[in-house]
Order: structure tokens, then sequence, then C-alpha cells
């Protein structure tokens, strides 16, 4: 389902805090270092990853550093 | 604002939500930063992206992965520790259309089970292995595993993996890659994006060497660890990347996927009811005419024993094989052991009308004891209310107990009379028959006939058998109904 975002950012992403394990890959392999643990916990007693709700690109690095199967996902601009 | 669209999310081949325990549905069971995710990620990516979830079948291993079957949706099998391979190659025979895909860990793959691997690849089995490389033992607490660095302190080596000690790290996927059979081996790395993008394209290159049909391939994972490492996740990465990619160069090892000719799985093997033609064997015995409360609860659990030479062992195979022929479930033992050295032989013979659970016999229904030392050993374990066979004119007093039913004859001798003392084990299989109708006459007989070699022989063992039953129908005629309860099966007991 097509989804509108801020302005100027190409992309975003929404991580599921219940199923993220606060394990910090995502917030490393971010180029544009915009995701960061949350000073909160999870319902696990994890601190969930959270973006910082602007400037990404949506180039999916992120999903793929995460082993988690559904805890992030990425979203691009059309064309 | 541009439209936005999603790009990257859960692989349609997960559940929703994981049959786990209590709450744990959304969660994998994997601690933190562990590399089993992204491998099984980066699976469930290729697997949709190759459109193969209805066919897919994976293969569950021993250890920290062991659970994939909660994840994918699709058939799941899960294997003794080490056996993955050999499992999907049976699979893989059975069921040629399918994609079969196993998975497993270091201490699964290249220490209990080197052997099921190293074959499973050099028989070019149509298969795709995932390694999943974390250098240790990780299920288990830390152990060192055949593919630990050197100087790593583990659990088991509390001073660092020594290579004179412990041997060196076991290069597994460069060993695989020296065979003639497989067609695609890589190893790839999860310690930056861009080994795990590589790993990504290994990982689906894999599965299409099968969906090809090509053969043989493996994908070797390093893959961080972090709990048993020690090391938080983004440390454990960078230990892939920096440590174990210097020990394990990451590259592909072996593609032959530009030249492999796509081959065609093996023969299936040959129908059940094609084995009696191949292997030569008379058509299927009619059914078996002993009496019914013997057919159905039978649980005849036989001891033969005597001196080497008295044919001890073609006895008992004897029973077995008529036993096989009249549609009874048989087992036969002969035992070899050091007290064969002494000259004397016995061997253990089943027949039941249940699956046989064990070929040992410790607990005998029937005795048959051709010399003393062997009465004098297996006496005291037959079960009361059994039968004893002696060959003897009489049961030694030293030897006689009041709660089994004991007979004495010199079936030797009267093997003699027939032509040759040879023949004595057909006697006394005569007179057990006799005292014991196990097995209906013709189907004896047609056993023999197959077993014996030589019509002069089968012709003197006729007459042996035949005699046997005369010896005994002159001693006893009711045998039968004393021991017929040692015979039956204890669960037939109790429900009667
Ligand atoms: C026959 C047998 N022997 C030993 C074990 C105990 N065991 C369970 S997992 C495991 C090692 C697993 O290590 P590895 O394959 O490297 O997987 P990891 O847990 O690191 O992913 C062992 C030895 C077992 N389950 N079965
Ligand atoms: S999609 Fe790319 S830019 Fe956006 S959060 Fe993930 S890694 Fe960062
Ligand atoms: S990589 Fe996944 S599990 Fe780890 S912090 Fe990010 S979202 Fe959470
Ligand atoms: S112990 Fe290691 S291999 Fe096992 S789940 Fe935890 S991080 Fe993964």
């Amino acid at each position: 389902m097509p989804v509108t975002a801020m302005r100027e950012d190409r992309g975003f992403i929404e991580i599921n805090a219940q199923e993220c394990k606060g394990c910090g890959l995502c917030v490393e392999a971010c180029v544009q270092k915009v995701l960061h643990l949350s000073p909160h916990l999870n319902h696990y007693g994890y601190h969930p990853a959270e973006y910082d709700g602007r400037g990404c690109n949506g180039c999916g690095v992120c999903f793929y550093a995460c082993p988690e199967p559904g805890a992030i996902r990425v979203f691009k601009a059309v064309a | 604002m541009p439209e936005m669209k999603q790009t990257h999310g859960k692989a349609q081949c997960f559940y929703d939500t994981y049959e786990r325990k209590g709450e744990l549905t959304h969660q994998t069971h994997y601690c933190p930063g562990c590399g089993h995710g992204i491998s099984m990620k980066l699976l469930a990516e290729a697997i949709d992206e190759l459109g193969i979830r209805d066919r897919v079948i994976l293969v569950s291993p021993v250890g920290c992965s062991v659970f994939l079957y909660y994840y994918f949706d699709v058939g799941n099998v899960q294997v003794a520790h080490g056996r993955a391979p050999a499992v999907a190659t049976g699979l893989k025979r059975a069921r040629p259309d399918s994609i079969v895909i196993s998975y497993q860990g270091d201490g699964d793959l290249a220490a209990i089970g080197s052997s099921e691997i190293l074959h499973a690849a050099n028989r070019g089995e149509l298969i795709t292995c995932l390694f999943a490389n974390n250098a240790i033992y990780g299920m288990t607490g830390g152990q060192m595993a055949p593919t630990t660095l050197l100087g790593r302190k583990t659990t088991t080596t509390p001073f660092g993996r020594d290579k004179i000690k412990d041997g060196y790290p076991l290069h597994v996927s460069e060993v695989l890659s020296s065979l003639e059979a497989p067609v695609f081996v890589e190893r790839v790395a999860l310690g930056s994006t861009k080994q795990i993008l590589a790993a990504k394209r290994a990982i689906r290159k894999a599965v299409e060497t099968q969906v090809k049909g090509l053969g043989f391939s493996l994908v070797e994972i390093l893959s961080p660890c972090p709990t048993i490492w020690k090391q938080d996740p983004v440390e454990a990465q960078k230990f892939v990347r920096e440590t174990m990619a210097e020990v394990y160069p990451v590259s592909n090892k072996c593609d032959r996927t530009a030249t492999a000719e796509p081959h065609p799985a093996p023969a299936p093997a040959p129908d059940l009811d094609e084995l009696p033609r191949i292997l030569k064997l008379p058509a299927a015995a009619p059914a078996g005419t002993a009496p019914r409360a013997l057919r159905e609860d039978l649980d005849c659990r036989i001891k033969i024993a005597g001196f080497g030479g008295q044919g001890v062992l073609l006895l008992g195979q004897l029973l077995a094989e008529a036993g096989m022929d009249d549609g009874l479930e048989v087992s036969w033992l002969p035992s070899y052991g050091p007290e064969m050295r002494s000259g004397t032989s016995n061997c253990h013979v089943r027949l039941a009308s249940k699956p046989v659970d064990s070929p040992l016999v410790t607990k005998s229904s029937v005795l048959i004891a051709l010399n003393e030392p062997s009465l004098d050993k297996f006496l005291e374990e037959v079960e009361p209310g059994g039968l004893v066979l002696y060959n003897g004119d009489e049961i030694p007093e030293d030897a006689r107990r009041q709660d089994v039913t004991m007979r004495a004859l010199p079936f030797f001798e009267i093997a003699d009379e027939v032509g040759t003392a040879k023949a004595g084990n057909i006697v006394v299989l005569g007179a057990l028959l006799e005292a014991l109708p196990l097995l209906p006459a013709e189907i004896v007989d047609r056993a023999m006939a197959r077993v014996v070699k030589g019509e002069k022989w089968l012709e003197i063992d006729r007459k042996a058998m035949e005699r046997g039953r005369q010896a005994m129908n002159a001693v006893v005629s009711a045998v039968v109904s004393a021991v017929v309860s040692a015979v039956v099966s204890k669960e037939a007991h109790c429900h009667a």
C-alpha cells in the first residue's frame, strides 16, 4: 500500500518494537545514521531500535543487518 | 511529497506468528545479534524469489538453529545431530521434485556429522546445504568445534585451542570443493552489509543449482555468535569480518554451474513386490497354519547353543527364513564373540507376530542346548513355562528345572542313522516343530530347499527332519499345551 512520508526523504522505515531485540546492528549499519536505540524498554526488556523520523533514503541496508524476520520494513520513493 | 512503497519486509515463506511457547510468538528464539537469524532471512528471500516455497523441504539440525520449522512455512524435518545431509539425501531421492535444503551449524556438520556431509557431497547429491560456521558449539554453551580458531578459549580449551593437542581449524569448504562432484561451493560471511549482500547472492545461487538439477551445492556462512563469544553484536560482527575471515577466506571455492549438465536423479529403489524376483526368491508362501493362539500373539525367543560344527547357526537361520516365509516378524542373531574361540557357538532367533524390538534374546522361551556346557550356561535364562531341548540321553541331574519342560534326545545319534551326524541340527528342527508347531511343515521344507545347497543334502535333511519329528513324538505328545504360554507375548497375557 503506498504511503506518504516527509517531504525531502526518499524513504522511511518502520520498526516493530515487539519483534526487535535491540541488538543495534541496524543502527551500526545505517549509512545515513538515522537510527538509534530507544531509551525505553519493550515488552521483552530490550531497548528497541527507532527511526529518527527523517533522513532515510530507503536503501534497505538495515533490513539485511537485522536478524529478525519482520522487525524492519523499508519503504522507498517510487521512481 | 514522493509516493512510498514497501521494498523490504518479512519474507512470505515465514509464518506470520510462530508456534513457540507462551507469548513468544512473534520473535525468533535466537539471541540478539545472532547470525542464524540473518542466514534464515537470506534463505527465505531466495525461496520467495525462486517461487519454490511449495516444493521446499527444510532439514533442521541439532544446535541453536534446531527450530527452523517454527519459522518457515515449508515442508520441515528436524533430524538427529549431524545427520541432515543423510536425511536430505533420502528426502530428495524419495521426492525428486522437491527442493531439499539442509541447514547445519559447525558442531553439527563438521564434528559429529563430518562423514555425512563428506559423502553427500562426494555422491553429488542434488541437495543444498547451508553451513552456519560460528566456530563454536553455541547451543551447549561454548565447547570447541573443529572450526574454532587457534588460541580461542572455549569451555573445552580453557587455555586456548592448541594445534598440537586440538588440531587445526577445519576448512570445510576447501575440503568439499576438492571433490569432483560438488557443483557450487562458496564461503560467505555476515560481517558487514557488503558481505551479507554477497551471502544473499550465494545462497540464492546454491538453491538455484538444485532447482536446475545441476548437483550438490553448499554455502558456508561465517556467522556471529555474540552470546558465546562474549561480545556485543556489533563487536561480534567485526570479529567475523576481521578475524574469522582472515582464517577462513571468503570466496567462491568451486562453481561448475556453467558447465554442469542437469543430471537425472538416481533411479528409485525397486518396488517391494519386485524384490523376490530380483533376489530370485520363491513366490510368497501361503499364510501360516500354526494354531491361532500362536499366530496372533506369537513372541517366541529361541536360543540355540552348542559347539562349532553342530550347525547351530544354520538351524537358527532355517527357523528365521521359514518364519519370514510364513509372514512372521523374525530376527536371527548369530553370536560372534571371544567365546567363539573356545569352539562354542550360539544364535538368537525371534519369531513374532509383532515387529521385533531387539534381535537379542536374553530371556528365552525355547533353549536348544546341544552340549552340556551350553545347558549349564543358558538354562537359567529360560522363562518359567519354557521349553528346553537337550542333546543327550537324559538331562544331567544338576541341570534340572521343575518350572520348564525339558526333553533330552540324542539328536546326533539319530542323525547318524539317516546317514550322517552332520544332519543332527535338522533332527533338532524336526523335534522342535513337533513339540511346538510354530511353523507349517511345507513352509519349513520350502525354506530348507532354498537354504540347503545340493540335492543330496536336501534329501538327507528331509529324512533327518522326519526322524526328529518321530523321535519327539515318541517322547512326548503334549508338550505343546505345556509350553504355548511361554511363546505367547506378555501383552497378550494381559489382554486375555
Ligand atoms: C547425539 C548428540 N550428541 C550431542 C548432543 C548435544 N548437542 C546439542 S547442540 C550441540 C552442538 C551444536 O553446535 P553447532 O552445530 O555449532 O550449532 P550452534 O548451536 O553453534 O548453532 C551438541 C553437541 C546432541 N543433541 N545429540
Ligand atoms: S533504509 Fe537505509 S537509510 Fe533508511 S534507515 Fe535503513 S539503513 Fe538507514
Ligand atoms: S537489527 Fe533488528 S533486532 Fe537489532 S536493533 Fe535493529 S531492528 Fe532491532
Ligand atoms: S548461542 Fe550463539 S548461535 Fe546460539 S542463538 Fe545465541 S548467538 Fe545464536
